[in-house]
């Protein structure tokens, strides 16, 4: 499954100031593997220790914030887009 | 130590040091890992994604001659100007003056709620924009001007993008803001009368949230500067503000305890914060207070992960009358929680009928008109004194944030005229109103 990244200006040191990039994985978990194949570092910087995703880093599917979804085991069909947002607060 | 660079956004003036004048900030330091950068548009760490605070350089020492230089400052928050970060010359620039409002000692609610101590209304209504908003504004507008920035933008649910608006107009600045499309229509009027652009997303304010956070790594962001994101470290310490006017409308005191609403949870956390400088800074004595978070029942994240004792908070989709607390991802929720655990605090949700109940109880007693949020905070109140969880024989201040005139939709039902009569006193009389 190839699906395209969109990476935050703050990661964009990891991708050669690319703004998006194509990666593989049937779902989320093997997406960020794939990324970290592909960009080394970049994965530590979405990921914590224990392998969860950091708690002020939201990653949509499409629409869908992944929190609402299976987190790093939701589903990545082909042709997806994946966003990864640092979380901002607003009101 | 390695000093990331944690560009998050075009700085135009390709500035991020010393030569940015924003009075005592020093530095922006990360909240998850401590690490520093230069002050900077940045809001993350590029580190760990941690939001990003201003650290200070506060004056020390002196907390008489500190105490002397307030009171004899402008009413407004430029009073403060010494612990916020904005230029020593920042009540001369062409600003809304926004804070200093009104402390309500509200006697007949306390009568009615069963309190015996002092309870205050901290109604910030009384703003130019008639919400809390422009206190925050106003020192986001400063660091747009410090780092170059032209266009004054933000996400928005509704308080927001009136206050970005009106400064941006005072200042001389674009603005283009960007909010749920479904806003009350008093809200969205007041956003768009100081005739900037305001664009109304299909989502709510969570998607607004995204859509913003992806137009400002985009080309088309460049030079915009979003009070809420890229200039959130310096928008966010205004709500400090608050604090620092609580202590000294209450004669250079801590109350004992604060209800303070929560959407992103960013005001409350400030809060707090400007009530441990001002015990560090030797301007009030140092003694213990207790901070509870008020949210609307549809939209309560971290009222719910306070009451499961989770750390952490789950989004949710927010279903409320309360639209300016509607963020269902607040980004400072799990600093809520720690510092409605440390002070001894709890956080407290209610639901909407008792959200317009409140807000009439705070008309009927004390001739306030709150927006949704006020009745969030007095409805809280109300169920955290009848729980016990609040101590009614303690000094107590209670926020309101904006004013009911944007939020008409929520009372309107239930507060219509009591009569429609013929213009004479036998009219008058079959109405039963003599």
């Amino acid at each position: 499954m190839s699906v395209n990244v969109r990476i935050p200006t703050i990661l964009r040191t990891y991708t050669d100031g690319k703004s998006e990039v194509s990666a593989e994985g049937a779902n989320l978990g093997e997406v960020l593997a794939d990324l970290e194949r592909n960009h080394q570092g970049i994965g530590a910087r979405v990921l914590d220790d224990t392998g969860k995703l950091r708690r002020f880093v939201n990653v949509y599917v499409n629409d869908d914030d992944v929190r609402f979804a299976e987190g790093l085991a939701t589903q990545t069909p082909d042709g997806a887009g994946v966003s990864i947002i640092p979380a901002v607060a607003g009101g | 130590m390695a000093v990331h660079t944690a560009s998050t956004s075009a700085d135009p003036s390709g500035t991020t040091d010393s030569r940015v004048d924003l009075g005592p900030a020093a530095a922006l330091s990360c909240r998850e890992c401590g690490e520093r950068i230069p002050l900077g548009p940045h809001f993350a760490c590029t580190a760990c994604f941690g939001p990003l605070e201003i650290a200070y350089e506060l004056p020390d020492g002196d907390p008489e001659g500190l105490r002397k230089r307030i009171e004899a400052g402008p009413n407004n928050i430029w009073r403060y100007a010494e612990l916020l970060p904005v230029p020593a010359g920042v009540a001369d620039t062409p600003n809304l003056n926004p804070g200093f409002t009104k402390l309500v000692r509200a006697e007949n609610l306390a009568r009615e709620l069963g309190v015996t101590g002092e309870l205050h209304i901290k109604d910030d209504s009384g703003n130019p924009t008639h919400s809390f908003k422009d206190r925050v504004v106003a020192i986001a507008v400063q660091a747009a001007r410090a780092f170059g920035f032209t266009t004054l933008s933000c996400s928005s649910t509704g308080n927001l993008a009136g206050a970005v608006g009106a400064a941006a107009a005072r200042a001389g600045l674009r603005s283009c803001v960007f909010i749920p499309h479904d806003l009350e229509q008093g809200k969205v009027v007041m956003a768009a009368v100081y005739g900037g652009e305001l664009v109304g997303i299909e989502g709510n304010y969570d998607d607004v949230n995204r859509f913003c956070s992806e137009l400002i790594g985009d080309p088309i962001g460049e030079n915009w500067g979003f009070v809420n994101v890229n200039l959130r470290p310096y928008y966010a310490e205004g709500s400090k503000t608050l604090a620092y006017e609580i202590c000294e409308q209450l004669g250079w005191r801590l109350p004992d305890q604060l209800v303070v609403p929560i959407a992103s949870g960013s005001q409350l956390t400030k809060i707090d914060k400007g009530l441990r400088e001002l015990i560090a800074l030797g301007l009030v004595e140092d003694r213990p207070y207790k901070i509870f978070g008020a949210q609307a029942e549809g939209c309560s994240p971290v009222s719910q992960a306070y009451k499961n004792g989770h750390d952490v908070v789950r989004p949710v989709r927010p279903s409320t009358i309360a639209k300016s607390l509607a963020i269902g991802n607040p980004a400072d929720g799990p600093y809520v929680l720690d510092i409605a655990r440390r002070t001894g605090g709890a956080v407290e949700d209610v639901n909407d009928e008792q959200v317009v109940d409140a807000i009439k109880l705070l008309a009927r007693t004390e001739g306030i008109f709150a927006e949704t949020a006020g009745g969030v905070t007095v409805g809280v109140t109300r169920k955290l004194i009848e729980s016990g969880a609040l101590d009614p024989t303690l000094t107590t201040v209670v926020l309101n944030t904006g004013d009911g005139l944007k939020t008409l939709d929520a009372v309107a039902p239930t507060s219509q005229a009591t009569a429609i009569i013929r213009p004479n006193l036998d009219s008058f009389r079959e109405a039963g109103l003599a």
